[in-house]
């Protein structure tokens, strides 16, 4: 079968919604732009430990301790489902590593934003995995069997991270002047860099149409956008909260919260590696992987003892 | 330290209840198939609930390819009088 006719059948099986798994053919920038997009994603899901991490140890009771370190341990599960799935499609896992520990794979920026009151643990799991959740559950419907696969699982325990969070961010609202201010100070700081996760806007955005053809995503980054802000500004509302931007109204025409511009400098700058924590978060990630480093030589050293004596064991009785 | 300090690939097979049929789930690194199945279990039976897990390394594993999937499969497609609506029997009659 020629390049032309593989082509063809491939874009027919995806017109179909025909899954692709890996054994599959598939044409190169497809297979390129997924790897890129999942790696992308599991470092996020990595590197986003690091900012509630830094909490843990402060969850004000036990029970935000528990919930807290339960759903930072999610995120590690969900980096690890993400790295299993661009496997698949033949990306080594100790390559995928080492980019991101050089500095050279991006993640999401909203990683790259400090964490400093409490409130800010309960305004990101309401916004930042609430932003998530909408992307996810878009990407659950995505072309790349594994992709989906892991989305779905994914989906599934992201509920009580955003519930968990809101939770956190109603109890202060309930609170004493200084509590809800704390809460309205979090939100502030992290409405405007939650909305840049969903990335530019479509027409500055040059993978989206190639993705959108495939059907690796089915929205655009400014629909996914649109519908957060929508979900979430009566949340918002309901308990008092304002929503930091002065050119937010409702559309009775088109039932959207229409909002005001984002700042893309920022938004380019944090990228570029210019945000508040990039340099700490990459320095943590190198500290993690080099301590972690005598976990795996012990067990690959136990491994190999475990083999010798099996061999042996076999030579005895033979 | 080995080369691939990644460690070896072990394709992960779930029982999501009692029962039921193991299903693939994804996989995990590990030097030896008692480490892999404690990761499997971190990673993907965190909320309980679970039959069993396999773990299986990766190059044991030998599967059909699309490319091949046609000849592959084909031989059991016409077969159709391996389904029971392919047999004809009087209507009326019950229980068959
Ligand atoms: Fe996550
Ligand atoms: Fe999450």
């Amino acid at each position: 079968m020629d390049e032309s006719t593989r082509n063809a059948e491939f874009d027919k099986r995806i017109e179909e919604g025909t899954k692709i798994e890996p054994k599959d053919w598939m044409p190169e920038k497809y297979r390129n732009q997924l790897i890129r997009m999942m790696s992308q994603h599991a470092h996020s899901e990595v590197v986003g430990m690091l900012p509630e991490g830094n909490w843990i140890t402060r969850a004000p009771n036990l029970r935000r301790k528990m919930a807290l370190l339960a759903k930072v341990q999610d995120e590690a599960g969900h980096g690890l489902y993400i790295y299993s799935a661009a496997e698949t499609l033949g990306a080594s896992r100790e390559d995928l590593v080492h980019q991101l520990l050089i500095g050279k794979a991006k993640y999401s920026s909203i990683f790259n934003y400090p964490t400093l009151t409490w409130a800010d643990i309960g305004i990101i799991g309401w916004l930042v995995d609430g932003a998530a959740i909408v992307n996810q559950t878009m990407l659950a419907k995505c072309s790349y069997g594994p992709y989906s696969r892991a989305m779905l699982r994914i989906c599934a325990e992201e509920n009580f991270h955003k519930k968990q969070g809101y939770e956190i961010v109603c109890t202060l609202m309930k609170g004493t002047e200084e509590q809800k201010k704390m809460a309205q100070d979090a939100l502030n700081r992290f409405w405007w860099p939650t909305l840049m996760m969903f990335g530019p806007h479509d027409s500055d955005s040059p993978n989206s149409a190639t993705l959108l053809k495939w059907k690796v995503k089915k929205k655009t980054n400014d629909e996914l956008r649109q519908h957060f802000v929508n979900i979430t500004v009566p949340q918002a509302r309901t308990i008092g909260l304002e929503i930091p931007d002065p050119n937010l109204k409702y559309n009775e025409e088109t039932k959207n919260w229409e909002f005001g511009e984002i700042n893309w400098e920022e938004f380019y700058a944090v990228i570029k590696g210019h945000g508040p924590c990039n340099k700490d978060r990459m320095k943590a990630r190198n500290d993690a992987h080099e301590n972690g480093s005598w976990v795996r030589e012990a067990s690959v050293a136990y491994a190999k003892k475990k083999q010798g004596k099996k061999v042996e064991k076999f030579l005895n009785v033979g | 330290m080995s080369d691939n300090e990644q460690l070896p690939v072990w394709e992960v097979f779930m029982q999501q209840k009692n029962g039921g049929p193991h299903q693939h789930v994804g996989n995990v690194h590990a030097a030896d198939a008692e480490i892999a199945l404690q990761n499997a279990r971190d990673v993907y039976a965190r909320r309980g609930g679970n039959g069993s897990i396999w773990v299986v390394p990766l190059e044991t594993i030998y599967a059909s390819g699309s490319d091949d999937e046609a000849p592959f499969f084909d031989p059991s497609d016409d077969k159709a009088y391996r389904h029971p609506n392919f047999y004809r029997v009087p209507k009326a009659v019950k229980n068959l």
